[in-house]
């Protein structure tokens, strides 16, 4: 399997700091890879990087054998977010926010309506809708903003912190999707929830100061346990 | 294209429904009909008078309503990251700055189509030549909102936006209003529209420059 995600010399320099610091780094398609790190290791910069919506300032990203300062467009049609922010139109009801997204990712008509079905059944929310989002609780919302990031059935899900303010029930269906998608998806998913995250993955990426860290696989680490002490001796020195 | 009419669909949609920015730029409109008419009553009793106030009356009443309304424009997109939202949608800046402006222009174009009764009414006046009103009309709303969407990207994250968007807009849309101005007023003087071709010209011009300039600016307008 080639390498879907690969990034050269990748450096983000904000006035002040260097959030990403030379970064190499190959994703091969259909990898779960989670990228762990404390706050301000440059974790959620770099998926905004390969999101499309930063410019890095040097080196270079190529996701899906395109070039992503030549391509932007094209790669994101690849690609899809979920973040802690929903980017839902609150006054828009259910189905016009997945029917909007749907469009503007260029799907037809007839297969907006199946997908619409297809992805509000499967996160329990069929019964919503023709609800504005406003009226729908943060879990919901969550579930709902799973559902229009996969309406176009991207090839790439990135995720930044995607279990934020989701409840358990929430939580479980988010699993479940990510589980089914990451059979044929390549999965990236930014986290500080270590134990939900070690479950599903295949490949772990520590990242510090914005460098990688440690960058494993999955079986050459024994337990969660041992993914917690190796996050604990490189950031908290081993205290 | 069709990406912009669905972005301007959605937004027209949503503002239908709300009603939030539309109720503000209808109310200030027709106040501001309400005060003139009131204040310059004594002046307004000849046709002559009108002709003389009305174009400068009817662009203050178009220009700082469509203020009200241009600076919510993207607020709308704030919430819950909706512009990463449709960044993160394959279509071109520029698509997203041309769905922006068409319902600008379309918000705009309600207001003013529902000033221009409630003025004759109140100023018991007759526009001779409503056709080439509303061309100019629809020229200098298009200027408007071409420059006006632009500046509202800009400073849509900006803790002042309600003060520096119209601080910015109003010394750039000068050269739109004069000409918009005149033609307006030669049309309530009897002027044909062969009358006030210079006039057309300049503001036609002057969208053609600034709508192809803030589609070329757009994308670094987003990620600033």
């Amino acid at each position: 399997m080639g390498s879907i995600i690969s990034t050269r010399g990748l450096t983000k320099r904000f006035t002040g700091h260097v959030a990403l610091h030379d970064i190499d780094l190959n994703i091969e398609q259909g990898e779960f890879v989670i990228i762990l790190g404390p706050n301000g290791a440059g974790k959620t910069t770099l998926l905004k990087i390969l999101e499309t919506l930063v410019r890095p300032s040097c080196g270079s990203v190529k996701i899906g054998g395109l070039e992503l300062s030549r391509s932007a467009v094209e790669i994101r049609k690849m690609i899809g977010v979920i973040s802690h922010e929903s980017y839902l139109y609150n006054d828009l009801t259910v189905g016009e926010n997945l029917y909007f997204y749907g469009k503007m990712y260029g799907l037809s008509q007839g297969e907006l309506t199946v997908r619409i079905q297809f992805l509000l059944e499967q996160l329990h929310l069929e019964h919503r809708c023709m609800d504005r989002v406003s009226t729908l609780s943060r879990g919901m919302k969550q579930r709902l903003s799973i559902a229009r990031s996969l309406i176009h059935g991207p090839d790439i899900i990135l995720m930044d912190e995607p279990y934020t303010g989701l409840d358990l029930r929430s939580a479980c269906d988010l699993e479940k999707i990510l589980l089914e998608n990451s059979k044929k998806a390549t999965v990236l998913m930014v986290t500080h929830d270590i134990d939900r995250a070690f479950a599903m993955c295949d490949r772990v990426i520590l990242l510090s100061d914005g460098k990688i860290a440690v960058d494993t696989r999955k079986n050459e680490i024994a337990s969660v346990e041992e993914l917690r002490n190796i996050y604990t001796t490189i950031f908290d020195g081993g205290t | 294209m069709i990406r912009s009419l669905h972005i301007a669909a959605k937004d027209l949609r949503t503002e239908l429904r709300t009603k939030q920015v539309l109720n503000s730029m209808l109310v200030f409109s027709l106040v501001v009909m309400m005060i003139f008419s009131l204040s310059l009553s004594d002046m307004l009793s000849t046709s002559s008078n009108i002709d003389r106030l009305a174009p400068g009356l009817l662009w203050i009443a178009f220009i700082f309503a469509g203020t009200l309304g241009i600076t919510r424009t993207f607020a709308s997109e704030t919430e819950n990251a909706c512009l990463d939202g449709l960044r993160l949608c394959p279509v071109d800046s520029a698509a997203i700055y041309t769905g922006k402006v068409i319902s600008s222009i379309c918000l705009m174009l309600i207001v003013e189509f529902l000033t221009i009764p409630v003025f004759m009414v109140l100023f018991n006046y007759n526009i001779p030549n409503i056709p080439s009103l509303v061309i100019v009309i629809l020229l200098g709303t298009g200027g408007f909102a071409a420059v006006g969407t632009l500046l509202s990207a800009l400073t849509v994250n900006t803790r002042t936006r309600e003060i520096l968007l119209p601080v910015l807009l109003l010394p750039l849309l000068v050269p739109v209003l004069i000409p918009a101005v005149l033609a307006t007023g030669k049309i309530l003087a009897g002027t044909g529209i062969t009358g006030m071709i210079t006039e057309l010209r300049l503001i036609a011009v002057y969208d053609i420059v600034f709508f192809t300039l803030a589609r070329l600016l757009f994308d670094h307008t987003l990620e600033g």
